[in-house]
């Protein structure tokens, strides 16, 4: 099912192709050499890509949790100070938190005398953590919520600390409640790095640009190459759509 | 620490010719809506007492102000010598000699029949994991489940949940177990099996506090039966007394309404 919806993207994708695709037109290599020859280039760019979400989502991860508990902190002010955090980079677009995150961070650290570099990517990848901890605190938080009152009340009579019930008896529910809507965002992350390529990230986006000025700015080449670019991100990214569906309708059920 | 001087007087040694459970004119409100006005019952060591009444009545509510689960406004609650509203009180330690179980079971879905029973020993009492195992499975023989126990609460039925949950709060050797409406949420056929548990618990002694709707079983069973209305103790009387003679109309037009 999944291998016959990538191969008929495939073959849409060919089939758009100009005529002269497939034939060398005098000095100049066909559209489908071009790909074939840049394919590797653009291939590990979007390895980049995959590099910066995955490390997007793992620190995200880390903190939401540590916000999504503090959303539901039996202090007060933890529980304000960290709604308003969540709110602040759940309202704001991902786009600015990206620049934002460029522009305020140094390109280097000064650790005892030595120069630590501090590239691009790696502020992308804080760009990009930031949504992601405020959507992970929400997500967290609404699972916490939904496990019913009784849980806590049944813990609590069989004398166990609001520290053990959490980590014991609410927590462990929530993790295949929160399965879904996390694997939902990671999707949204992966397809949100290309973003980067505004920043000046060298990954997939912007190799493709790279490339395609290389081939002397060829207005056939535009539109395959960056079809090959969605190609890849959908290849990726739909596989995790079906799989969220499928948890989401095994989970619906208990 | 500063140690606030506490109001309350450092408690008596309680010893068993006192009652074990002393609620005494306890008074609680949610929000504007006086769930308990003044109410007292006092409770012996080994005695099974049955609370009955109509929905709403704050029997539910006065069960949970015995192990501090709804704390109360007005009042005194006494459980073995302890004043259980005693700020400094460790409600930790008041729940350990408290079982109490619940209508809906409660049960932790993520765990099989067995870790239900353990957790709370190993987790909580710091109890050897292969001493509680045994005990644990023990417990699950008692109730007549020792091949459920590596199923999970959803492979169960209600009544089998609810025998699990009996040997949950029997793990933690409670000296008093509360039951709040244990049998509501059963089927018919599997009532039974729950009310025949709990009254071989109160034959071995137990101290049982139930909230029930099981007549039958209030009157073979309990030592005691009390009847709430709107928040206040009606009336109360050994179950042949309770039955047969009731004396207050409130009473009598219950009784005649469920039985």
């Amino acid at each position: 099912m999944k291998k016959l919806s990538a191969l008929a993207l495939l073959f849409a994708f060919c089939a758009c192709l100009p005529g002269e695709a497939f034939a060398a037109d005098g000095g100049r290599p066909s559209i489908l050499g071009a790909l074939w020859k840049w394919a590797p280039l653009l291939l590990s760019g979007f390895a980049f890509n995959l590099l910066i979400s995955v490390l997007a989502m793992a620190l995200g991860t880390v903190l939401g949790a540590v916000l999504g508990l503090g959303l539901v902190a039996p202090s007060s002010g933890l529980r304000r100070t960290s709604h308003a955090a969540t709110q602040f980079f759940r309202n704001a677009p991902w786009l600015v938190l990206l620049f934002f995150c460029m522009y305020l961070m140094p390109f280097e650290f000064v650790v005892g005398g030595a120069v630590v570099p501090f590239p691009g990517w790696v502020k992308a990848v804080i760009g990009f953590a930031l949504p992601v901890m405020a959507n992970t605190a929400e997500i967290v938080r609404g699972a916490v919520q939904s496990i019913p009152p009784a849980q806590w009340e049944a813990a609590e009579s069989l004398s166990f600390t609001r520290r053990q019930t959490l980590w014991m008896v609410i927590l462990p529910q929530c993790v295949k409640r929160m399965l879904p809507s996390w694997m939902n965002l990671y999707s949204l992350v992966t397809m949100a790095t290309s973003l980067a390529s505004v920043v000046g990230v060298s990954e997939m986006l912007t190799l493709t640009a790279d490339a395609l000025a290389a081939e002397g700015g060829r207005t056939d080449l535009m539109a395959p190459f960056y079809g090959f670019v969605l190609f890849c991100f959908f290849v990726y990214c739909y596989p995790i759509g079906v799989w969220t569906r499928r948890l989401e309708a095994r989970y619906a059920v208990k | 620490m500063i140690k606030i001087p506490s109001t309350f007087p450092s408690p008596p040694a309680w010893t068993p010719d006192h009652p074990i459970v002393r609620v005494s004119q306890v008074y609680k409100s949610f929000g504007e809506t006086q769930v308990l006005k003044g109410v007292s019952m006092s409770v012996m060591k080994g005695e099974a007492v049955c609370i009955v009444g109509p929905s709403g009545s704050g029997k539910s509510t006065l069960l949970r102000t015995i192990n501090a689960l709804v704390p109360i406004d007005a009042g005194s609650v006494v459980v073995e010598g302890q004043e259980v509203c005693d700020p400094e009180l460790d409600k930790l330690q008041l729940r350990r000699k408290v079982g109490m179980v619940f209508q809906q079971y409660n049960l932790f879905p993520h765990m099989t029949a067995l870790q239900n029973v353990m957790i709370a020993p190993i987790k909580v009492l710091g109890q050897d994991k292969a001493e509680v195992e045994a005990r644990a499975r023990a417990l699950l023989r008692k109730v007549r489940l020792e091949d459920k126990a590596d199923r999970h609460p959803g492979e169960l039925s209600g009544g089998q949940q609810q025998r699990v949950a009996i040997a949950r709060s029997l793990a933690m050797t409670p000296d008093i177990m509360l039951f709040d409406e244990v049998t509501a949420a059963l089927d018919p056929e599997t009532v039974k099996e729950v009310l025949v548990t709990i009254r071989e618990l109160a034959e071995e002694g137990m101290t049982c506090l139930l909230v029930t709707h099981e007549m039958g079983f209030a009157r073979e069973v309990a030592d005691h039966v009390y009847f709430t209305d709107h928040g206040v103790i009606v009336e109360h009387a050994p179950p042949a007394q309770f039955f047969g003679e009731a004396k207050d109309p409130r009473t009598r037009a219950f009784l005649s309404q469920v039985l």
